[in-house]
């Protein structure tokens, strides 16, 4: 059996490569993926520390979560794709009506 | 037994509220106005009522109690006593006058200024019989709402500066409050008005929630140096809106302090007292010499109503039956006379369009019954012994003079004061010659049967508060006294309670107290 | 009999009123009569009131009669009462039979008057506030006529509020002061009554004598002394004397009723009222003593030089009301209370037949265009001649008596302050009958003026001749040695003290001296033309200015009190409240609103950078957690 540090760290390292693209990416549907990623790097924590401690919790949060993350894709890609019907851009540099 | 109604109370509070809703649902401007009308008087004969069945004792009555919210022990609660009877009858009267005077002149979306006045008339009344804090605070807040925007909607040239102004002013002290309430409630574990004034606070939870309290009472009095809000909001409210501002809003502010900061929080009102007795003393000198400069009657009237509120803070920090029984009448009085003053002034003002002293002059002969009328409202706000003024300002010195007669020689200063502006403001607009052809006989007319009927009942009331205040003190003094007996006894209980070694200085602290 | 005292103030309330709402309806003449017939009915009361207390033993005349419990707090508690005794009958029989008098006699003067109703209306109240001051029987009602009486005086001192002179200004400016200056003395009525009831507990006339024993001597100094200035203010002393010749703006009957007969003497019998108190304290009642004295110099020296008639009895008015403080000052209260008795008529007559030399004139009063009346105008230069005589002290006239009694008790108790009154009486009889010689004997200096001068209406001659008749005779009210008055007063202000009769027939003699020493250089300098009394006068001609000109005392107070209080109100006004107090009101708004501007810049609307501070957030909490604990 894996023992769960491995586990722990691989999803440390998916959370970071994640944060490190949210945060220099540029491309709004990289940024979405890159959420994704430190979203599902969590969900990996959560259920290896749910078999960790035989707690079935964590993987009822996971579900909740999916849930969650799966309607937020939804919505989120929508408005992306609205927003790229009117400005023909992703580039979330150029995406700043909500300044001031 | 005299005829009474169940829900005596409920109904003169809600009353107005009822009429407010059917006011903006009947079409035609004719019949708001008379249903506004009627809905105001309805409101006032039902408040009669609350005479013949009075009993000259200390403590509520028509007490009326519903559990409200009861996880954290909400009431609706409502209850009157000798300090607040006059002051709800003052509002059912200065209501209905206020109301016809707009009818006379109002003519800008009629429906929603009629609901706002009666719906402010519900607040104020609230205010003035809550028995919980939280209602209180409800009503409290909801008279804020109806005259920002009669003042901001119906207001002259600079409303909205004057409105956002006093709301923002005011608001900014029942913020304070609100966080006092719940400190009280945490240490007490109760909003029960009428409980929490037998109810052990410790001291520096006191401190700080009197002060707060205090705040935000003093803004809405307003006590200097928080008045500046007064001048501007009555400058640019529509008359009816400074009848009520003047005769019932401001008296919120002293009603609060003396219903909830004084016998709440006993020590800390006590150990405090000094300077609210100063800030007042300063306001009624410095109200009267401000108001001696003002060119704009309105703004007079205003910077006088600083001045003679300052009276009133001032016996009510006496501490004593004397001081706090004359202020309770001289709340009675101040809305009487300032109410009369203010519908003297918009009276001329709907003729003449202009409020400057320096427009005027000489009217006594092109508008005798106007001058004669306006010259006894003067007099009542001068205090001429006789009139109503005199009583309260007389009962309210000599308190004080009994706990601190400096500032009660300096109250007295402000007498001579009052006499100068308001003299001043008269010989101003009434005597001299007719300087400007607008204000000669041809031009300008003088007050309809009608107008003279609107001033009446507040001049007769002057002359029978002024001659027989017996008829007011035996209902007010059974509660005033009850009160100061409670603060006593509880200083006492205090004074042994935190430091019954120091014997000597307990009993001084005790006998200071006690006058 | 006591019980139609209430209509000692019905009758007056009623003619008020009735004028009030009717007056603009009727005609001038049952206007006039109106109000004069109720306060001559008044006067029958008054008199009615006298003989009930007459019917009654000497130890029991003091009647309290209590209408209704006026406030009470605990036990602050004051009556609405009257007291019945013989210095309050007195009062209002001067007050109704003097006003009685004056309104029959203002039928006459204001006939050609517009506003008539307003007149007759305000007379009527003054009667009814004046009757409620000499009447109550404790210090909060007298106050309310107190008050009251002040309030008529400013509405009848600006009567004619749309009218101005070179003398007055604004008429309406004169009433404004009148009324001010009295606040200024009620200021120290207030506080006295405070003191009072603090230290007694009670504020009724007749407790003060029992619960006066245990005042210390320091309050009752104070006492006095507040008390003292509410009577200046009121009784026109120094240093609140100013109003009192600009009051004379006001229709002359109004000056000789309100201004000279009645008003301005409250304060005296408010003192003779309250003399319990001024007994305790030996300080009150010099400094009363001095204050009285000075202001009778000092306003006679004023009157010297004055050339309009109205003002020279005004300045002489405050000069004898100093007389009558300087008595009571001295515990002279019967002999104070027998000169305002006298002084009501003879004064009230010089008044009355100015206004009828005034009514003759068009309203011309300057002495130097006046001159040879006494043809043209028999009636008022006789009654005039009675009147000066009595202000003057001339024996056997009502001023002679009454003066000299208060000269008399002067001289027995304070020679310095006999000698000070002594010069004052001197000037007194001097500037009386200059008055009096300038007006009504030599040529006429203004031919035209002189051309339609006229005497007078009998109903103004009338009350003329009554008041001359009085104040021939009201010596016999206390003639020395017998008394008639302090015996009557003996109940309220105590026994006559016997006065040595060497001192007494000394001040006698003295005072006839004197008196005729003045009438006599007034009539070398007036009629004659010697130049003796000028060579006499010329060591004092540096003072002429000063006279002239008043002691600049108006002047000082502008500049001392009125102009620095005006200038505070202004930069209060102007600058302090809106900018600084309203200024760091608004301030805090602009904080909010400032802070809030610099604050939105951080909303630059990119992405990239809420989520970059998010990231630092979450980094700090993480830190926080892992190092904190």
């Amino acid at each position: 059996m894996v023992a769960t540090n491995f586990y722990l760290i691989l999803g440390a390292i998916i959370f970071a490569i994640g944060a490190v693209g949210v945060l220099s990416r540029r491309n709004a549907l990289i940024i979405f993926m890159c959420v994704e990623m430190m979203l599902n790097s969590v969900n990996l924590t959560l259920i290896a520390l749910s078999r960790q401690w035989n707690n079935l919790n964590g993987q009822m949060f996971v579900f909740v979560i999916m849930a969650v993350a799966a309607a937020e894709v939804a919505v989120g890609l929508a408005v992306l794709v609205s927003h790229f019907h009117h400005t023909k851009t992703a580039n979330i540099d150029d995406i700043n009506v909500l300044k001031w | 037994m005299n005829f009474t109604l169940p829900y005596l109370l409920s109904i003169i509070t809600f009353l107005p509220l009822a009429g407010a809703v059917v006011v903006l649902f009947v079409p035609g401007e004719g019949a708001k106005k008379t249903l506004a009308l009627l809905a105001t008087l309805l409101t006032f004969v039902v408040s009669l009522l609350l005479l013949p069945n009075w009993q000259n004792v200390a403590g509520m009555q028509f007490v009326e109690e519903l559990a409200w919210f009861p996880p954290l022990s909400i009431r609706y609660a409502l209850g009157v006593d000798g300090i607040s009877l006059f002051l709800v009858l003052l509002t059912t009267l200065l209501m209905p006058i206020a109301v016809y005077f707009s009818n006379l002149y109002v003519h800008k979306r009629l429906g929603a200024y009629m609901a706002l006045m009666l719906l402010l008339e519900t607040a104020m009344i609230g205010v003035f019989l809550s028995l919980d804090l939280v209602l209180f605070f409800v009503f409290f807040e909801a008279s804020l709402i109806p005259m920002y925007f009669l003042i901001g909607e119906w207001g002259g040239q600079n409303r909205i500066y004057a409105a956002v102004k006093f709301f923002i002013y005011t608001f900014a002290g029942s913020a304070l409050m609100v966080v006092a309430i719940l400190l009280v409630y945490f240490s007490t574990g109760t909003f029960d008005i009428v409980a929490l004034q037998s109810a052990q606070i410790a001291p520096a939870v006191q401190t700080w929630a009197f002060i707060a309290f205090a705040l935000a009472f003093a803004v809405k009095t307003p006590l200097f140096p928080f008045h500046t809000w007064l001048p501007d909001a009555h400058v640019q409210a529509p008359t009816a809106g400074s009848i009520i501002l003047a005769g019932v809003l401001l008296k919120m502010g002293t009603y609060g302090y003396l219903r909830l900061a004084m016998p709440i929080f006993p020590q800390a009102a006590v150990q405090w007292g000094p300077v609210v007795a100063t800030l007042a003393a300063i306001g009624i000198i410095y109200g009267a010499l401000v108001a001696l400069a003002q060119k704009d009657i309105k703004s007079l009237v205003a910077y006088s109503s600083v001045a003679h509120l300052g009276y009133v803070m001032l016996g009510l920090v006496a501490y004593n039956a004397i001081g706090i029984s004359g202020s309770v009448l001289q709340m009675v009085n101040h809305g009487l006379s300032t109410g009369a003053l203010f519908l003297m002034v918009g009276f001329l003002y709907e003729r003449r369009h202009t409020r400057l002293l320096d427009e005027f002059g000489g009217l006594w002969k092109s508008i005798p019954v106007f001058c004669g009328l306006f010259l006894v409202v003067t007099m009542s706000s001068a205090g001429l012994p006789g009139l109503n003024g005199f009583v309260g300002e007389f009962t309210i010195m000599l308190g004080t003079f009994q706990a601190m007669p400096f500032f009660a020689v300096v109250a007295a200063l402000g007498v001579i004061l009052a006499a100068w502006y308001l003299l001043t403001a008269y010989r101003k607009m009434a005597q001299g010659e007719i300087t400007r052809p607008e204000n000669d006989k041809a031009h300008l007319k003088d007050l309809r049967l009608d107008e003279v009927l609107l001033v009446l009942p507040l001049v007769l009331l002057f002359f029978v508060i002024g001659l027989f205040p017996n008829l007011f003190f035996d209902k007010i003094n059974p509660s005033v006294e009850a009160l100061v007996a409670q603060q006593q006894a509880r200083m006492v209980q205090h004074v042994t309670v935190e430091n019954s070694g120091e014997f000597s200085t307990n009993l001084f602290i005790v006998e200071t107290l006690g006058q | 009999m006591f019980d139609v005292a209430w209509l000692l103030f019905a009758l007056p309330a009623v003619g008020a009123l009735v004028i009030l709402l009717l007056g603009t309806r009727l005609p001038f003449k049952v206007v006039g009569w109106t109000a004069s017939a109720a306060v001559m009915a008044t006067f029958g009361v008054a008199a009615a009131l006298y003989f009930g207390l007459l019917a009654l033993p000497v130890d029991q005349r003091s009647v309290t009669i209590v209408y209704w419990q006026w406030m009470t707090i605990g036990n602050f508690q004051v009556p609405a009462a009257i007291l019945i005794d013989p210095l309050s009958v007195l009062m209002a029989l001067v007050v109704t039979g003097v006003g009685a008098l004056i309104h029959i006699y203002s039928i006459g003067y204001m006939a050609h008057e517009e506003r008539y109703q307003r007149y007759f209306f305000y007379l009527n109240f003054f009667i009814l506030a004046m009757l409620t001051l000499v009447m109550s029987n404790n210090f909060l009602g007298m106050f309310v006529g107190w008050e009251g009486v002040g309030l008529a005086s400013y509405l009848l001192i600006g009567f004619w509020f749309d009218r101005r002179d070179d003398m007055y200004g604004w008429y309406a400016d004169a009433g404004k002061k009148a009324f001010i200056v009295n606040r200024i003395g009620d200021f120290g009525m207030l506080v006295a009554m405070f003191l009072i009831w603090s230290s007694l507990g009670t504020l009724v006339f007749t407790d003060l004598g029992e619960a006066v024993h245990g005042l210390a001597p320091a309050a009752a100094t104070t006492i006095c002394l507040l008390l003292l200035l509410g009577a200046a203010g009121k009784s026109a002393q120094i240093p609140l004397y100013v109003w009192l010749p600009d009051a004379m703006a006001g229709p002359t009957p109004v000056s000789a009723l309100i201004h000279a007969a009645t008003m301005v003497t409250a304060g005296v019998y408010m003192i003779v009222r309250t003399n319990a108190l001024w007994h305790m304290s030996e300080t009150a009642m010099l400094t009363a003593a001095w204050i009285g004295a000075l202001t009778s110099l000092f306003a006679a020296s004023i009157a010297l030089v004055q050339t309009d008639l109205k003002k020279i009895l005004a300045y002489s008015t405050v000069s004898q009301l100093g007389y009558m403080v300087m008595a009571v000052g001295l515990g002279a209260f019967g002999p104070a209370m027998f000169h305002l008795t006298a002084h009501a008529f003879f004064k009230a007559l010089l008044f009355l037949a100015a206004g009828s030399v005034m009514h003759a004139t068009s309203g011309v009063l300057d002495i130097r265009r006046l001159g040879g009346l006494r043809k043209k105008m028999p009636a008022t230069y006789w009654t005039f001649a009675i009147g000066a005589a009595a202000l003057a002290g001339i024996i056997p006239f009502s001023g002679f008596f009454s003066k000299d009694a208060l000269l008399v008790a002067a001289l027995e108790k304070n020679l310095a302050i006999y000698l000070v009154e002594i010069v004052a009486a001197l000037l007194t009889a001097f500037y009386s009958f200059r008055a009096f010689f300038v007006t009504f004997h030599g040529r006429p200096r203004d031919e035209q003026l002189y051309a339609h001068v006229h005497e007078s209406p009998q109903i103004m001659t009338i009350p003329l001749w009554i008041l001359a008749a009085l104040s021939v005779v009201a010596g016999l009210l206390n003639l020395p040695f017998i008394l008639t008055l302090d015996k009557w007063l003996a109940p309220v202000v105590g026994a006559h003290e016997k006065i040595n009769i060497t001192i007494e027939l000394l001040g006698i003699l003295i005072s006839i001296i004197i008196s005729f020493f003045g009438l006599l250089m007034a009539w070398a300098l007036y009629v004659r033309r010697e130049s003796w009394p000028q060579r006499l006068a010329r060591p004092f001609r540096f003072l002429q200015p000063m006279l002239e000109n008043k002691w600049y005392i108006d002047e000082v107070y502008n500049m001392a009190i009125v102009g620095p209080l005006k200038a505070a109100a202004g930069w209060f006004a102007r600058f302090f409240d809106p900018k600084i107090i309203d200024g760091a009101v608004n301030a805090v708004g602009e904080v909010a609103i400032d802070s809030g501007e610099a604050v939105r810049k951080l909303q630059n609307g990119a992405v990239p950078t809420y989520a970059f501070s998010i990231f630092l957030g979450v980094v700090a909490v993480v830190l926080y957690f892992v190092f904190a604990h």
